[in-house]
C-alpha cells in the first residue's frame, strides 16, 4: 500500500507538526511523506533489516524492535499519533498493540487490508482463498499471520472503548464512506482512547 | 591494501584537571588523521578507542605488512566511513600505552616514572583531552563522534560535555554504564595483575620486570567475555590440540581453546602496559553519567543535542543489546533524532570490530545522511 494516493489519503488523517510513531514503518516512505510535506517529527519502528537500512538511508529515525515485544520504551501519551499502517495483520497479538497504540499515541491510525471486500467474498464463495493486488498472497505462502474485516475492527475498538473519530475504506486511493466493509480493499480507523 | 597512516604527537603544556581533582601537565597524545579537512572545517569525525585500541585507526605504517589500524574495515577511501568524504582522526588516551603520556611515562615534576602514581582518568577527562586536541586542530564542530564499546561511552559522554560542538554521536556496542558483572570481570582481571609478584605496586619498571602473568590472565578472561559461547563452541568445540587421547594431565594445554586463550594472553602481554590495563578498567567501571542524576538516564541526557545512530549486537552479553535500549528510552523521553540497529550477529562485543553487511550497511547509510547534510 505505497502508492502514493493512499499514502497521501492516510497522511492528511496526521495533523501538521505531529510528533509520530510509525508502528511497522517499512522503508520510512510515510514518515519521510510526513516529515517532508506536513512538517512532522518522529520515529519509525521495524524488526527487518532491510528497512530499517532504508530508513536510516532516508534519513527517518528508525528503532529496530519486535513489535511482539511490546511498546515498553514508549511512555504513555508520548506521541501525537501512532500509526498502525499494513501492521496489524503481521503481529501475533494484534490486540495487545491495539492497546499499546492507544496508550503510547493521543490518537492512533491503523490501515489494514479489508477481508470483507466483495471480491474476497466472491472467491471464498467459489470455496478459495483470495489472490488478489491487496492479498497477494498464496494461503500457505504469506507474511500475514491474519486477516481481518473492517466490521471485525469495529468489534475490536468498541471491545477496547476506543472512540472512533473517524472511519472508512480505501479503494485505489480514494475514500470509501458508503458500505465501506463490501467496497474497500483497506480499512481505515482513526481513533483515541475513551477518556 | 590500505593507504598509509602516519601518526602525529601533539604536546600540551598547561594542566589539565582531571575529574578526581588531580590534573596533569606537560603531555603528549599520539593521534592519526586521514582525509582532507574542508574549507568550512565541518567535515571531521573523532574516532574514540576501547580498551586495547589506539589511535591507529585506520590504513597501514609504511614498510610494516600486517599494520592495518583496528577499524581499518569501517574507516577508509570508499569505506563506511569514507574519507574522501571526512577528516577522520583517531586519538590515544592518555594513560594508555601506544604513545600517548601513561604510566610507563616520567612525571614532568620528579622525573621519575608515573607508574602507580599516574593519575585515576576518567571518560570524561578523555574527552576534555580530546576537546583540547580539536583546539589545536582548529576544529570546533565534529561532523560526528564515533566509538565502540567504552569509545561509545565517549561519544555518549561529548554529547553531554560538548553538545555545541558535535553534530551526530554514533554509538555501537555500547552502554549507559557497566553492571555489577561487568564491574566482576574487569575486578579478576585487574586482580591478577595486582596480585602477580612482578608488578611490584604498579612501579615494576624499576624492577625491569613485567607483571606478564597478571597480564595473561586479565586477556584470557577479558577474551572470554568478548566472545558468545556460539562462537567458541563453533572455532574450538571440544577439539583436542594433540591427538584424540586424553593425556589425563592437569596442567598441560589439552583443549584448542586452552591454547588460543594462552596464545591470544601472551600476545597481549608483549605489548600492553599492565598500569594502563588497570586505568582503563577502571574508567569504564567508575562512568555513569546517570549517576549525577540520581540514576535516571533520561534527566541525564537532555542535555545532548547530536542526533544519534546507536547499534548492537544480538549476541553481545558484556554490552547487551538491553543496554543500548535504555540509551535509546532516555533519548526518546527527550525527543532526540535517534536511530538503531540490533544486529543479528554471532560473535559476541567482538561483532563492533568484525565485518558484517548488515553492520556495514548501516553505518555507510549513516555516514552517507550526514555527508549529504554537509553538501
Amino acid at each position: 500500500m505505497t502508492e502514493k494516493a493512499t499514502m497521501q489519503a492516510l497522511a492528511r488523517l496526521v495533523p501538521e507538526g505531529s510528533r509520530v510513531l510509525d508502528l511497522g514503518c517499512g522503508d520510512g516512505s510515510m514518515l519521510d511523506y510526513l516529515q517532508r510535506e506536513r512538517g512532522c517529527s518522529g520515529y519509525g519502528i521495524e524488526i527487518a533489516d532491510a528497512n530499517v537500512l532504508a530508513c536510516v538511508r532516508r534519513g527517518v529515525n528508525v528503532i529496530q524492535l519486535n513489535l511482539d515485544e511490546g511498546l515498553a520504551m514508549f511512555g504513555d501519551a508520548s506521541f501525537d499519533v501512532v500509526l498502525q499502517i499494513d501492521t496489524l495483520q503481521h503481529l501475533r497479538n494484534a490486540e495487545v498493540m491495539l492497546r499499546e497504540t492507544a496508550r503510547v499515541g493521543r490518537t492512533g491510525i491503523v490501515a489494514f487490508p479489508n477481508f470483507a471486500h466483495w471480491p474476497n467474498r466472491l472467491s471464498v464463495l467459489r470455496g478459495r482463498m483470495p489472490v488478489t493486488r491487496r492479498l497477494p498472497y498464496q494461503w500457505y505462502d504469506t507474511p500475514n499471520i491474519r486477516v481481518g474485516t473492517y466490521k471485525d475492527f469495529e468489534a475490536l475498538a468498541q471491545k477496547n472503548r476506543l472512540r472512533i473519530l473517524d472511519s472508512f475504506g480505501l479503494q485505489e486511493g480514494e475514500a470509501v464512506r458508503f458500505l465501506p466493509n463490501a467496497r474497500a480493499g483497506t480499512a481505515v480507523f482513526h481513533f483515541e482512547r475513551s477518556a | 591494501m590500505s593507504f598509509i597512516a602516519t601518526p602525529q604527537s601533539m604536546h600540551f603544556p598547561e594542566a589539565l584537571p582531571l575529574q578526581s581533582g588531580a590534573s596533569i601537565r606537560d603531555y603528549h597524545l599520539a593521534f592519526e588523521t586521514y582525509g582532507q579537512l574542508n574549507a568550512d572545517r565541518s567535515n571531521a569525525v573523532l574516532v574514540c578507542h576501547a580498551l586495547n585500541a589506539s589511535h591507529h585507526v585506520a590504513g597501514r605504517y609504511e614498510g610494516q605488512d600486517k599494520s592495518e589500524g583496528w577499524w581499518d574495515n569501517m574507516i577508509g577511501p570508499g569505506k563506511s566511513v569514507d574519507t574522501n568524504r571526512f577528516f577522520v582522526i583517531g586519538v590515544n588516551n592518555l594513560g594508555s600505552c601506544f604513545g600517548s603520556t601513561g604510566p610507563m611515562h616520567k612525571h614532568p615534576d620528579t622525573g621519575e616514572v608515573y607508574g602507580a602514581d599516574f593519575p585515576v582518568v576518567t571518560v570524561e577527562d578523555w574527552v576534555n583531552a580530546q576537546a583540547r586536541l580539536l583546539d589545536r586542530l582548529g576544529i570546533t564542530q565534529l561532523a560526528a563522534v564515533l566509538g565502540g564499546s567504552l569509545g561509545g561511552m565517549q561519544a555518549l559522554s561529548w554529547t553531554l560535555q560538548y553538545p555545541e560542538r558535535m553534530r551526530h554521536a554514533v554509538v555501537v556496542a555500547s552502554a549507559p554504564n557497566l553492571t555489577a558483572e561487568n564491574i566482576a570481570f574487569n575486578e579478576v582481571a585487574r586482580r591478577a595483575i595486582v596480585t602477580d609478584p612482578d608488578f611490584h605496586g604498579g612501579h615494576f619498571y624499576r624492577h625491569g620486570v613485567i607483571p606478564k602473568r597478571g597480564l595473561r590472565i586479565a586477556r584470557m578472561i577479558g577474551h572470554i567475555t568478548y566472545l558468545s559461547d556460539d562462537v567458541m563452541n563453533e572455532k574450538f568445540g571440544r577439539q583436542l590440540r594433540e591427538g584424540l587421547d586424553l593425556k589425563y594431565s592437569t596442567q598441560d594445554v589439552e583443549f584448542q581453546i586452552e591454547s588460543y586463550l594462552r596464545y591470544q594472553g601472551d600476545k597481549f602481554s608483549d605489548y600492553f602496559d599492565a598500569n594502563t590495563y588497570l586505568l582503563i578498567t577502571r574508567a569504564l567501571d567508575y562512568f555513569d553519567p546517570a549517576r549525577a542524576f540520581g540514576g535516571n538516564l533520561t534527566q541525564a541526557l537532555a542535555r545532548a543535542t547530536a542526533k544519534f545512530l546507536l547499534v548492537s549486537f544480538t549476541t553481545d552479553w558484556r554490552f547487551s543489546p538491553q543496554r543500548s535500549r535504555e540509551i535509546v528510552k532516555a533519548l526518546l523521553d527527550n525527543r532526540r533524532d535517534v536511530s538503531y540497529a540490533e544486529i543479528d550477529a554471532p560473535h559476541g562485543h567482538d561483532a563492533f570490530l568484525l565485518d558484517d553487511a548488515r553492520y556495514m550497511s548501516v553505518m555507510s547509510s549513516y555516514f552517507d545522511s550526514i555527508a549529504k547534510e554537509q553538501a
